[in-house]
């Protein structure tokens, strides 16, 4: 890297919003620069983990089934934030949605229909072939081409904004301290799921039992950096998308193989043998980013899923061996439950199964528990037939929404309201624009590309002029 | 006990019962990183639409180790999944799909191997190529200064019969015959062998026809619709096309040789024949087919990521790979020069280099064929089975 050459564009992050804002820019002539924190072999952010973005369409295409209304994705959106969304930002990024699957294609990502197991996606989502780390593969390529400058290892350290202007950023690239200038300036460095003490600001103590699905590079240095320089924060510390994984996986990075589908075919306790949801109230795809959330709030954040040999075929199995045991006394203590309340548990919970109809995966059945507090209202059979099995799950969380605030364009937005006059941001950066809580499969895709491109766009007229 | 970080998840279920025989081939490390990949794999699944061998692993939950073998043999090494893996190094996982695959699947073609004792060939596969070829070469040599003297041998032979003045008629039929012969007897032995330990079962025409479609256009070469990647996270067709250069330039050469056995003994027409005729026309289009086709291949492993390679494995790779090669140049240098004095030699070394291809014929790189053919015809039997 020479600290002569002077760019017009400067990137931070190397996900898909990073990409898509730097193929957009060097495709109207500006010269750009990616500083991503993470070495070549884990670049891409958290997009590494991703397969898919959730697209409005009219018509069926080649990879999705029938359409999906820009009108129903936003329904879908208020009903899932609970209306906690910008909602001009909200519509723009559904409208814009149903143009970015061919602007991808023509930068070398391929689809593929949904793959197997998957949440019944095959109508909202666009399935990308290879998954994340191929598309971001696709994007590295063709910014290349187009002769995008990318500096991996590259940790962005401060940032010299006066006013709401981009001058300079400093950067450290294994060891050396280098300063780079440049016109514009785009933030899409992710969120800051990975730095366990600014969860613990919003979590307490109880952030540190988490583990973080996504990449251990999303650190929230550059947003820190921008909320120290006055910048508008959007979205609840708090708030990200937490889901229910094996409790075994990694600290970090263990993405999607870390899932575990067996909760709504078990019942859910936590450390003291108690129930405290119900386990059964909707299809697993529906409840699956809840669960994070609900296990959080558990006392040591921990939870047990169990079950017994009628449903063990009903779900993929963990990648972690599942804990198995002839009785459920035997099974708490293998767990390091206590036996006498998990019995306990059990038995008020198959006393309480109502054994009405047929029991069936494929749809509400109907079969529930009465008098539980609280009842388990799909899917409830007796847990009586050994061997017993239990999987640990905890909360892994995949990012995080606190982020700044932007415009329509992905200017910055400062904190008198003022936009700012050189910097943008794109992807988790600035998700809570529009993701104030809950969440959609895909979407996060759908921000980091809607807004990477706008981001690249301006940036490049700005630094044109 | 539930915090404990495991390195390499695995569930390590007992393998489920297979038909036909105990597996003491593979060894257990390898089969064992298979296992824990594929499991792995099939609780990610990002990697469906690059080939069939995750649609074949989504239907199981635990992997026997004839599963295991048979998803090692529809590989094609296209290492799409690789470089698709947010897993590889160095996340801690480290997984490497087309890696620990490929080294199965030379560790099936050990255990398929007929006579079993015969499956230690494939440990150092090169060394063992190279010797076979060098024994060869030299045995031919030596037996032809032997039986002919210096002037048959350095003589202008031309017109029918030409060739037999310099190697015996008898000698290259029955040398030919016996060595071929065994070869396909030993890779039909091999082929059942691999049938029954993936699952046996009735061997249909139409699951078959399709297999023979797959494999004669090297289907599976294209990644899903890009190619493979030949070097790095770039797609590419240049492996698919010099593979296909190389198996329609060695099916050229077989038909050339087949329609010449026949002209030969059926019709009485011996040996050389003109430029024109049908066995020169085949021959020498199979033979520029042949030393393109392993030409291309051997450059793109010279300059290839080696990350998601056995790279150990290679010797049998290169092995096959250059006697293909040396028998196709051999093979065009003596139709070249036929006319010449430096003919007697030039025949006699072909006939070493082929000599040596059909020895080791059931003991090198030429088994994928058989095995990753009835892999293809087993995914379409199981693509058609509910």
């Amino acid at each position: 890297m020479s600290n002569e050459k002077t760019y017009d564009v400067l990137i931070a992050g190397g996900g898909n919003a990073a990409l898509c804002a730097a193929i957009t820019a060097a495709e109207r002539g500006a010269r750009v620069l990616i500083a991503e924190a993470a070495p070549k072999a884990l670049r891409g952010g958290n997009s590494r983990h991703t397969r898919n973005l959730r697209t409005a369409h009219e018509a069926p295409t080649d990879v999705l089934t029938t359409a999906y209304p820009v009108d129903e994705y936003f329904d879908d959106l208020m009903r899932v934030t609970a209306g906690k969304t910008n909602e001009r930002l909200a519509r723009m990024t559904i409208e814009e949605s149903a143009h970015v699957a061919e602007w991808m294609h023509g930068r070398g990502v391929r689809f593929q229909q949904a793959i197997g197991g998957t949440l019944s996606l095959d109508r909202t989502n666009a399935f990308f072939r290879g998954g994340g780390k191929a598309l971001m593969n696709a994007y590295y390529l063709t910014a290349q081409r187009l002769g995008v400058d990318v500096i991996y290892d590259a940790e962005v350290t401060g940032l010299e904004i006066e006013d709401g202007f981009f001058i300079a950023a400093r950067l450290r690239h294994r060891g050396f301290e280098a300063r780079i200038a440049a016109r514009a300036f785009i933030a899409a460095a992710g969120g800051f799921q990975a730095n366990i003490e600014w969860l613990e600001q919003a979590w307490g103590s109880a952030a540190r039992n988490f583990l973080i699905r996504g990449t251990p590079y999303a650190r929230g240095d550059v947003l820190r950096l921008l909320l120290d320089a006055g910048f508008q924060p959007v979205a609840d510390a708090d708030q990200c998308h937490a889901v229910a994984i094996d409790a075994r996986g990694p600290k970090f990075d263990g993405g999607i193989a870390t899932r575990l589908d067996s909760v709504p075919f078990s019942i859910m306790v936590n450390r003291h043998a108690q129930r405290f949801y119900d386990e059964g109230e909707d299809f697993w795809p529906k409840r699956y980013a809840i669960w994070g959330r609900l296990i959080a709030k558990q006392p040591d954040q921990i939870a047990y899923s169990i079950i017994d040999a009628k449903a063990e075929a009903l779900f993929m199995p963990s990648i972690y061996p599942p804990i198995k045991a002839q009785t459920i006394g035997g099974l708490a203590e293998a767990l390091g439950l206590d036996p006498v309340a998990l019995r306990a548990t059990v038995d008020a919970y198959n006393a309480a199964c109502s054994g009405d109809g047929p029991f069936d995966p494929k749809v509400h059945d109907g079969r529930r528990t009465n008098g539980l507090a609280p009842d388990k209202t799909n899917w409830a059979r007796p847990i009586d037939t050994p061997p017993f099995t239990g999987f640990p799950l905890r909360p892994g969380i995949t990012f995080t929404y606190m982020g700044v605030a932007v415009d329509h364009n992905a200017t910055a937005i400062m904190s008198d309201n003022r936009p700012a006059a050189n910097i943008y941001a794109a992807g988790e950066i600035m998700a809570g624009n529009v993701l104030g809580q809950g969440y959609l499969a895909g979407f996060g895709m759908t921000i980091g590309t809607v807004f990477g491109r706008k981001a690249g766009e301006a940036a490049a007229r700005h630094a044109g002029n | 006990m539930l915090e404990t970080e495991s390195r390499h998840p695995s569930t390590t279920q007992s393998p489920l019962p297979v038909g036909g025989r105990d597996r003491e081939g593979a060894s257990a490390a390898i089969l064992g990183e298979a296992r824990r990949t594929m499991e792995i794999c099939n609780a990610c699944r990002y990697c469906e639409g690059f080939c069939p061998v995750f649609p074949a692993m989504e239907v199981h939950r635990s992997f026997s180790d004839g599963d295991l073998g048979y998803l090692a043999n529809l590989c094609h090494n296209c290492k799409g999944c690789f470089h698709a893996c947010q897993y590889t190094e160095p996340h801690e996982w480290g997984l490497n799909l087309p890696r620990a695959l490929a080294d199965l699947r030379a560790e099936t073609y050990g255990e398929h191997a007929w006579p079993r004792g015969l499956g230690r060939l494939f440990e150092r596969n090169g060394l063992v190529v190279s010797l076979a070829t060098a024994f060869c070469l030299t045995a031919v040599i030596v037996l032809t200064m032997m039986l002919q003297d210096q002037a048959t041998l350095y003589g202008n032979h031309t017109g029918p019969g030409a060739f037999y003045a310099v190697v015996p008629w008898g000698l290259m039929v029955a040398l030919a015959g016996l060595t071929f012969g065994w070869a396909v007897l030993a890779m039909v032995m091999g082929a059942r062998s691999f049938w029954r330990t993936t699952g046996g079962g009735a061997l249909r025409w139409p699951d078959l026809r399709v297999a023979l479609k797959d494999a004669g256009q090297t289907r599976h070469l294209d990644g899903g619709g890009e190619g493979c990647n030949d070097f790095d996270e770039r797609f590419g067709m240049g492996r698919r096309h010099f593979h296909l250069a190389m198996m329609w330039g060695f099916g050229l050469c077989f038909a050339a040789t087949s329609v010449a056995t026949l002209m030969d003994h059926l019709l009485g027409w011996v040996a050389p024949y003109s430029w024109y005729s049908a066995p020169v026309v085949l021959g020498t289009i199979g033979g520029i087919g042949l030393m393109v086709g392993t030409g291309g291949l051997y450059v793109i492993k010279f300059i290839t990521d080696r990350e998601p390679e056995a790279v150990s494995r290679w010797g049998m790779d290169i092995g096959l790979l250059a006697l293909l090669h040396f028998t196709a140049l051999t093979g065009l240098a003596l139709l070249a020069f036929r006319e010449t004095s430096a003919m007697g030699w030039l025949l006699a070394i072909h006939l070493g280099f082929v000599l040596a291809l059909f020895v080791t014929l059931p003991y090198g790189k030429m088994v994928h064929g058989v095995y990753r053919l009835l892999a293809l015809v087993r995914h379409h039997r199981e693509q058609r089975l509910p």
